[in-house]
């Protein structure tokens, strides 16, 4: 009996610096994580569907460049990226708060990856069915944007998820520049409260229930594709 | 534009970059061997479907792969601190690797284990092998090589994970560059190099990899 | 000897063997007929205990192979089985699926494991194909594969479960030339088996299933020739 009043007393007392007022500074900062998230996932992935497409095409030089500058996006981290990107527009005239600088990363770097699986999806579309919309009498661009990308889109879409989903917890590094997301926002809260766990645990509960409604979706419309 | 690249300091520097990317390999292998242990066992334990042990192998794998690595790191880095357990940089980054590789590796290993058809296991079976070898010599080879490509992202992912260590203290390559770079107030120039160093790690995985692959996987293709 | 007694088996409430008896001499062949879903399949996989079952025994030789004491992996030596999907492995040539059981079950030396394999795959015609890799083979060739397989363990019995169905019509007849041969090698052999000329042709006696119960057994001039059952007639009109 004095036994579990101790352990009530003690957990009373791990609550006492959180404070209701930091949930929805944590809210808001989720927030923060979902809007840049949501611009550099969309802007990214028309950047990475245009590249792909590229990519698909053409196996000239110009290929060959995009393709070694968005392997290099993948081959370094983001972390570094973003270090050197904010660090690099003030050199050419042009310095960008953090959450400008982020972004601008964050697109390009959604782009990259969106760009190796709309280069899948596209070419997993069979030759003979866009041959046979041609012959229809389709032109080149009705036939990309009535067939391929249609077809393409499904079987790109769980590899897409993958990468959005990634890019919503990749977000979190942004931080770095001091741009005040989710993460961020958790830290300043640790530093005020001395108590980590339960802020940590509740940030990665944001986490949860930001990317829950994109995967969700996502096999909703796979299942419905598949149908 | 009136900014001037000053690369010597980043070039007198260079030795320790590069000790420094040792360290950074060194750290993403052992996350990586960790984490491919760790992986089959929670893979395992998940196909078991014995209700006491999933929950604890689901919760694993959802959490490491449903926030960011970053929190995770946190986690073992702070997170502890709150029961007092307090790590040292290496073993914070080495832990929070291990337990992200491990959480992806395991969907990644039971994905391969059922892409191998049940009919495998009576076959060896119906010649008289038991579990043991059943598994030894016929179903983990085929899952292995199954599993090769997505096991090499993840070995690539392990080392640009690690960079996060320089935001634990930890001076790894990240971490290395950042103490460089404030001491010498060339953050470009250094933090690009460094780029160039991943860069080079990455493609050394991926060169590794092919050719393992090349010499063991090779045959009873096509 | 291979001995059936009363033997039932269920998945679930589905019963699937309704009280078997069968007696199988050394030496002899037994193909089993029926339809789909008849039990026929099931009671191979019982009598290799890749099964359990609910009621009655098996004895191979006496040894009762649901036992709790039996040594399933030994007894397995003594019978071969071949599956409708050949299940070759793919990650190994035609020369080491068929040399690693005799090396590590049997525990023979490389050697002398790669020796009986070659001979093995020889005898089934497979001799000009020892390294290549199964997935470069036809059904057909990989269905000899897997015989070859299933005999490098120099087993007493063979049991093969529908081993033409899941192949081409043109290749069929090698598979087919390949069990004759071993049937006039003297091979003790359970086939199930769709090939109703086929079954007429090497066996001993046939025995109908029918819903989980043998509605007939004996010479093949009898069951197939001359029925007696209205079931078993029926049954052979359609096949035909």
């Amino acid at each position: 009996m004095s036994e579990s009043i101790n352990i009530a007393a003690q957990s009373a007392s791990f609550f006492t610096g959180f404070k209701l007022n930091d949930l929805w500074y944590l809210a808001g900062a989720a927030g923060h994580t979902l809007m840049i998230a949501a611009l550099a996932i969309s802007i990214g992935t028309v950047f990475g569907v245009f590249f792909g497409w590229v990519l698909s095409v053409s196996r000239w030089a110009g290929a060959a460049t995009l393709g070694l500058v968005l392997d290099m996006f993948r081959s370094v981290p983001l972390i570094i990226q973003l270090i050197l990107f904010f660090n690099f527009f003030p050199i050419i005239g042009l310095p960008l708060n953090p959450f400008a600088a982020g972004t601008i990363v964050l697109v390009f770097y959604t782009a990259a990856l969106v760009a190796s699986v709309a280069r899948g999806g596209i070419e997993s579309v069979p030759v003979t069915t866009r041959k046979a919309a041609r012959s229809l009498g389709l032109t080149y661009w009705q036939e990309l944007f009535y067939i391929t990308f249609p077809i393409g889109c499904r079987s790109a879409l769980p590899a897409w998820t993958g990468v959005a989903l990634g890019v919503l917890k990749d977000s979190a590094l942004v931080s770095v520049l001091g741009y005040v997301e989710l993460l961020r926002a958790s830290q300043i809260l640790i530093t005020r409260t001395q108590q980590p766990f339960i802020i940590l645990a509740i940030a990665g509960a944001f986490y949860f229930a930001l990317s829950f409604p994109i995967a969700r979706i996502t096999e909703r419309l796979e299942r419905r594709w598949q149908s | 534009m009136d900014y001037t690249f000053h690369w010597r300091p980043v070039w007198k520097r260079l030795p320790e970059l590069i000790e420094a990317g040792l360290l950074t390999m060194e750290v993403a292998v052992l996350a990586m061997l960790l984490g491919i242990v760790l992986g089959m066992m929670l893979a395992f334990i998940r196909m078991s479907g014995r209700r006491e042990l999933t929950w604890f192998a689901t919760t694993w794998i959802e959490t490491a792969r449903n926030t960011p690595a970053l929190l995770q790191l946190f986690f073992f880095g702070f997170g502890l601190g709150a029961f007092g357990v307090h790590l040292s940089p290496y073993v914070i980054v080495l832990c929070a690797l291990s337990f992200n590789n491990a959480g992806y590796l395991a969907e990644t290993f039971r994905g391969g284990f059922q892409a191998v058809p049940d009919t495998q296991v009576r076959a060896a079976r119906s010649l008289g092998m038991t579990w043991g070898q059943t598994y030894s010599r016929i179903i983990i080879p085929q899952v292995l090589k199954i599993v090769y490509h997505p096991m090499t992202n993840q070995m690539v992912w392990s080392v640009l994970m690690s960079s996060l260590g320089m935001l634990v203290g930890f001076r790894e390559l990240s971490g290395e560059t950042q103490f460089a770079a404030s001491q010498t107030f060339r953050v470009f120039e250094f933090f690009a190099i460094t780029a160039v160093i991943y860069y080079v790690i990455v493609k050394l995985i991926l060169g590794g990899s092919f050719l393992i692959h090349w010499k063991f996987f090779r045959k009873g293709e096509g | 000897m291979i001995e059936i007694n009363n033997v039932s088996k269920s998945f679930g409430s589905l019963e699937v063997l309704k009280g078997i008896d069968l007696k199988v001499e050394k030496g002899e062949v037994l193909s089993v007929i029926g339809a789909s879903g008849s039990g026929k399949s099931t009671l191979l996989y019982c009598i290799n205990a890749l099964e359990p079952i609910q009621g009655g025994e098996i004895r191979v030789d006496g040894i009762d192979v649901h036992g709790a004491k039996t040594d399933v992996n030994k007894l397995r030596r003594h019978i071969g089985m071949v599956f409708q999907q050949w299940n070759s492995f793919p990650h190994m040539t035609t020369l080491e699926n068929v040399a690693l059981a005799p090396r590590i079950v049997l525990g023979k030396t490389k050697a002398e494991a790669r020796e009986i394999a070659a001979r093995q795959l020889d005898h089934v015609g497979l001799g000009d194909k020892l390294d290549t890799y199964p997935t470069n083979m036809s059904g057909g060739q990989q269905q000899r594969l897997a015989i070859a397989r299933a005999l490098a363990m120099e087993p007493d019995y063979m049991l093969f479960d529908e081993v033409t169905s899941a192949l081409d019509p043109e290749l069929v007849g090698e598979v087919l030339d390949t069990l004759k041969m071993l049937s006039e090698e003297g091979m003790t052999m359970i086939l199930v088996t769709h090939e109703i000329p086929f079954a007429r042709d090497v066996s001993d006696r046939v025995a109908f299933f029918r819903q989980g119960v043998i509605e007939e057994i004996g010479p093949p001039s009898q069951v197939i020739g001359d029925p007696t059952s209205e079931h078993t007639k029926q049954f052979l009109s359609n096949v035909r």
